[in-house]
This record gives C-alpha cells, sequence and structure tokens, in this order.
C-alpha cells in the first residue's frame, strides 16, 4: 500500500524570517496550512491572514445568559413562584440582585469563553497526523514549524517544498501516513 | 546554582546588551534552555527532602481532617463559640483564606491588563495558590455549616418543600461569589495550563507520563490558528476576573456589613476588605515564592525585580489597609453613634487590644521598611516581613469578628471567645491542605508559565512592524 502524503513541514527558528515566510505563503494562495509556535507571536495571525476570531462574540451570549439566568432566577422565586415575606424587604428588587447579577454574568462568560475556545480550536483532539514526526514536536520548544497539508489545492510535493526552502525553512521534508 | 554560575550569568547577561530596564530573566537563556529547565522539574527524581516536607504537611492536613471528622461526627459544640460570639476562628479562616487567593488573580489577571511583563515568572505559581487557597476557604465555611453534607441547601434547586434560598441575604451572594471565584480561577488556571502542559508532553520520556501530560495537554499543538482564539480568550478570562476578585472579597465584606452590628455596619468595608486581600495573597505568594525560588532553583526567572516590585504592591496596599484603620476610627468617632464609638474604643483598648495592636504592628508599622531600596531586596527581610503580614491579616479579620460580637448591646451577656483545640487543629490543617497541594503543584505542573516567560524573551516577537496594507482583506478591496 503506498504511504498517503500528509503534508509538507519545515523549521524556522528566526522570528522575523517566520514572519515573512507566513506573508508569503498566505500571498501564495494556500489556504490549508499552519505555523506552529511555541508561543503566540504578535501579528503573525495577521501575517497568516487568520480571519478574525468569534469568539468574542461567544462570550458576550455567555454574559446575557448569566445575566438573564441571575435575574429570571431570582425574580421568578422571590416575586412569583413562592412569595414569601422577610423582614418586610422587597420580593424582587434590582439593587439586591446586583451581587447575584454580576456574579453569574461572569460565570456565564468564563463558561462560554472556555467552551468557545476548545470548540473552535476543537480541542481536545488527542490526535494529529503530525504527531510522529520530529520537526513536528519542536513546536513547543523552540522552532517555528510550518506546515502545509496535502488537501490545499495549490500543494504539489516538489513545489511545496521549493516554495518553503525558499523562504528559509530547515529539515523541509514530506510527511506521508504510514498506515 | 552556585556563586559562581550566578557570576557567570550576570556577565553573560551584562554582556549581551545594556538593558536600560532590569532583566526579567537574568542569564539569556535560549527557548530550549527555557523548557529544559522548566520541565526537567517534572522529570527530577523525587528527593527525601520533597518526601519529608510532603510527610509534614499531609500530617497537618490529617490533623485538621481528624479535627473536622470530629466536628461533623458531634456538632460545631466542640468548638469554643457560643453567645455572644457565634463567630469565631471559623469565619476569620474564611475571610483569611479568600484573601490569600486574591494576589494569585491580581497577578494573573490584573497584571496582565496592565502589560505588566514581569508576571509571567509568578503568574501560575500565584494562581495555583488561589485555587489552594479557596479550597480551604471552601473547608471552613462548610464545616461552620454543622451539617456539611446538606450544603446543597445553600443552592436553589427544586425541592419538596417548594422553597428557595433566600436571595436577600448576603450569605447567599457569599454561595455564588465564592463558587464563581472557583470557577472562574480554575478555567484560567487550566487555560493558560494548556501550552505548558504540550510543552511538558512532548519533553518527557516516561510513557505514563506522557500518557498523563498528553491528556491534560487535550492535543495542543501550538498552531497559530489556535494561538488566535487563545489570545482572545486569554484577554477575556483575564478581563473578567479583574472585576471578579474586587467583587469577590466586597461580597464577602457584605457578610458584615449588610449587618446592623456597630463595627461592620460600615461602607468602607467593601474596599478595605479588596486591599486587604491583595496585601495578605501578595505576602503569601512572597512566603512561598522565597522558599520554592530556592529549592526549586528558579532564581535565573524569579529574580530581586520580581521581589521588589511585589514588596512595592505589599507597601502600597499595607498603607490602604492603614488608611482604613484610621478611617475606621475616624468614621467612628464622626458618626455621632455612641455603640459605634464604644466599639472602637474597645477594639484599641478593650479585651482585645492585644490582638488590635498585633495587627497594627504587623500590617501597618512593619511594610514601612520597604520605603528603603535595599529592604525592598533583601530575602530574608522580605521573607519575615511576609510572615509578619499574614498574621497581621490574620488578626484584622479575628479583630473584626471577635470585638464586635462579644461585647453586644446587653452587658449580661458579654463574654470572651477563645477557641478549642478542634479549632485550632482545623486552622493547622487548612495550611497543611494548602501546602501539601503546593507542594503537588510545584512537582507535577509547570510552576512558571512557559510559553509566556518565552513570548517576553529578548527577541522573540518579530522587531519590524508589518506593512498591514498587504492583509488580504486589502487585497481583495483592489
Amino acid at each position: 500500500m503506498n504511504a498517503a502524503p500528509v503534508g509538507i513541514i519545515g523549521e524556522i527558528t528566526d522570528v522575523n524570517k517566520v514572519m515573512s515566510a507566513a506573508e508569503q505563503i498566505r500571498d501564495a494562495g494556500y489556504r490549508q496550512w499552519d505555523i506552529h509556535t511555541p508561543y503566540p507571536v504578535h501579528g503573525l495571525d495577521k501575517a497568516m491572514g487568520v480571519k478574525r476570531s468569534i469568539l468574542t462574540y461567544i462570550s458576550f451570549v455567555g454574559m446575557v445568559g448569566g445575566l438573564s439566568t441571575a435575574l429570571g432566577l431570582q425574580w421568578w422565586t422571590g416575586a412569583f413562584d413562592y412569595i414569601l415575606n422577610i423582614g418586610g424587604k422587597g420580593f424582587f428588587n434590582w439593587q439586591f440582585s446586583m451581587p447575584i447579577d454580576f456574579e453569574l454574568s461572569i460565570l456565564g462568560t468564563a463558561i462560554f469563553t472556555v467552551v468557545g475556545l476548545f470548540g473552535l480550536c476543537r480541542i481536545p483532539t488527542w490526535y494529529n497526523r503530525y504527531q510522529d514526526d520530529d520537526s513536528f514536536k519542536k513546536a513547543t520548544d523552540d522552532v517555528f514549524v510550518i506546515t502545509i497539508d496535502a488537501e490545499d489545492d495549490r500543494f504539489s510535493a516538489e513545489g511545496t517544498q521549493d516554495l518553503l526552502k525558499r523562504l528559509g525553512a530547515q529539515n523541509v521534508h514530506l510527511v506521508t501516513n504510514h498506515a | 546554582m552556585t556563586v559562581a554560575q550566578e557570576q557567570q550569568i550576570n556577565q553573560r547577561g551584562a554582556s549581551h546588551e545594556e538593558p536600560v530596564r532590569e532583566q526579567l530573566v537574568l542569564g539569556n537563556p535560549s527557548m530550549k534552555d527555557i523548557t529544559a529547565r522548566i520541565a526537567s522539574i517534572v522529570e527530577s527524581k523525587i528527593t527525601t527532602k520533597y518526601l519529608l516536607t510532603l510527610g509534614l504537611t499531609m500530617s497537618m492536613a490529617g490533623l485538621g481532617l481528624f479535627a473536622l471528622y470530629y466536628t461533623i461526627t458531634t456538632g460545631i459544640g466542640v468548638w469554643g463559640l457560643n453567645n455572644p460570639v457565634g463567630w469565631g476562628w471559623d469565619i476569620t479562616n474564611f475571610v483569611f483564606w479568600i484573601g490569600i487567593g486574591h494576589a494569585g488573580t491580581l497577578i494573573s489577571a490584573i497584571l496582565f491588563l496592565f502589560r505588566q511583563k514581569w508576571r509571567t515568572a509568578i503568574n501560575r505559581s500565584a494562581e495555583a495558590m488561589t485555587l489552594f487557597a479557596v479550597v480551604c476557604a471552601l473547608t471552613m465555611v462548610l464545616s461552620h455549616t454543622g451539617r456539611p453534607w446538606l450544603f446543597y441547601w445553600l443552592l436553589p434547586y427544586p425541592n419538596q418543600m417548594q422553597m428557595w434560598i433566600n436571595f436577600r441575604s448576603p450569605l447567599a451572594w457569599d454561595v455564588f461569589a465564592v463558587n464563581t471565584y472557583f470557577a472562574v480561577s480554575l478555567m484560567f488556571w487550566f487555560v493558560g495550563l494548556i501550552p505548558d502542559l504540550a510543552t511538558i508532553r512532548n519533553y518527557v520520556k516516561s510513557d505514563l507520563a506522557k500518557k498523563i501530560y498528553s491528556f491534560f495537554s487535550l492535543g495542543w499543538t501550538g498552531s497559530t490558528r489556535h494561538w488566535h482564539h487563545y489570545e482572545i480568550a486569554y484577554m477575556i478570562l483575564a478581563g473578567i476576573s479583574t472585576p471578579l476578585v474586587l467583587s469577590v472579597h466586597s461580597v464577602v465584606s457584605f457578610d458584615f456589613t449588610v449587618g446592623i452590628m456597630p463595627g461592620w455596619h460600615t461602607t468602607i468595608f467593601p474596599p478595605y476588605f479588596v486591599a486587604g486581600a491583595i496585601f495578605s495573597g501578595f505576602a503569601m505568594v512572597m512566603t512561598l515564592m522565597v522558599i520554592a525560588r530556592e529549592i526549586l532553583d528558579l532564581k535565573q526567572f524569579i529574580t530581586l525585580k520580581h521581589f521588589e516590585n511585589m514588596n512595592k504592591i505589599i507597601l502600597a496596599t499595607g498603607m490602604m489597609v492603614g488608611y482604613a484603620y484610621a478611617m475606621e476610627m475616624f468614621i467612628a468617632w464622626y458618626s455621632g453613634s455612641q455603640w459605634e464609638r464604644w466599639i472602637f474604643i474597645n477594639r484599641a483598648l478593650g479585651d482585645y487590644a492585644w490582638a488590635y495592636w498585633t495587627m497594627v504592628l504587623c500590617n501597618v508599622v512593619s511594610p514601612q521598611v520597604y520605603w528603603f531600596k535595599k529592604a525592598r531586596r533583601s530575602i530574608p527581610l522580605m521573607f519575615i516581613i511576609s510572615i509578619f503580614v499574614n498574621i497581621g491579616m490574620w488578626f484584622e479579620r479575628f479583630t473584626i469578628i471577635a470585638t464586635t460580637l462579644h461585647h453586644d448591646f446587653l452587658p449580661a451577656s458579654w463574654g470572651y471567645y477563645t477557641p478549642t483545640w478542634v479549632e485550632i487543629s482545623i486552622f493547622i490543617g487548612t495550611f497543611g491542605i494548602f501546602l501539601t497541594l503546593f507542594l503537588l503543584f510545584a512537582k507535577f505542573v509547570p510552576v512558571i508559565a512557559i510559553a509566556e516567560v518565552k513570548a517576553i524573551m529578548p527577541g522573540a516577537q518579530p522587531s519590524h512592524h508589518h506593512d498591514h496594507a498587504h492583509a488580504p482583506a486589502a487585497v481583495e478591496a483592489h
């Protein structure tokens, strides 16, 4: 059985080089590719042409959800479902509801942010097609690792490797599926 | 680290480029060095010293758990609480531990928003302390309910009595505030950990360790597309944790202020509690980091500059607390209320005057040495002062609770509160739980935020601004 190509990998160690490499791969029209870095590099996402994350909207929904839960819960239990006079205080007032409104808004935002982050990053995914490649593992240590997937329309085993080499990547090689 | 090594590091640091600001990481380590230095802690052999320390802290925790078992099976009558003092060490410890946690959130969230790069060396361990401190606080507050197995009565849930919790009570607000605080701190901490756990996953050799760190790193690859979402998530979490941390101790202070007891019923409490919480939290971070830096050999990452900055915060928040003490006194006099005046005179001159003046000496007087740079950079001195502050802040809570309660409106019911061995053991136990969790954390979890430290190293970020006119959106517009 033939080994199916997974993609091309290249290593870059200089941060300025990886920035310009990102811009050039983007301008060459590649879509299914990525750069794995040990830490967030400022502006690299822009250089790659990554679209703005929708996470802020997800978080906002969480905030609204938390706030409405808090208001609804306090109003419904106190002023609707079981009206109980406690020290002559109001059954529902926005003033006394503030602490819980605030806390549940924060909690809703946090949960939606984390769940949204996991969803957008597709984690947990305990498998990656490149995971057995030695270059790929360096991405959590000290190397910027560029991966260009074989599914990309512009992918060609030789042409893509040449592009990466031209951009200053080292140890450029084809990763294949051993299965 | 030997003296010779340290000198070498300093020389290398100096020869690189004359830094305008003091370097945050000494010795210009490479990215590989940083990974190896921190990840190797996980794989290093467990020493006898470590096991002995762990044995000690676990014995303390064991003592506390035994005292808790005795309390739960017998009832809180085994504590020294009685009329008129219904709150004693239980609530003192609860407020104390919640306060300890605040430094972690301040370092991780507020200093992040202020772009204080020095936070990267200490934020991970400070956040861990937040979690462990909240665990201790929850232990205290659950055990003081008397029947902790009915803890769910604190939550609004449909039940056969068709009754709901009283949302008008600050005690119900507290449940929401503290649990939200714990949950959000845990999420913030874990999100921060994911990239570093992935680094460790790729670093460790043993199969079992690889499996465990693989599991917890959730398959993180360091993809820039993921970092893009990640950085936004981190910013949002920092942004919401900032008001959260200010709210939690405010809500805790509502437990006092919403009551009409003289000495408690004041509007200064929320900011005063928050300042005190940050003050005590930083002191606890200081105490533990001075030790951890020595034992784990992290002098390269946790430098005197970090300590100096923390000491400045301790000085500032200590002054705020001192101001609050003075203002409380003034307002008591200015209020014209005889009860209010009397409580404060009693606080300073009455039965618990020893506790009050311990508090003033530890919290207001002792940090004043930090006006001097030499004192801010002296390790033995900062260790001692940090312990003073811990003691002082504990006494602050104790003073507030005990002085107001022990002399109430009826002189016939006046009393004096002393704790029993059970309360003292539970308090020792919470320290045992806190330190045990911290020791386990320091061994098995990256104690320093590896990815964040790498990101602030010189040369880690692109040196020139790219022309954004080439961004795809702009290209398509042509």
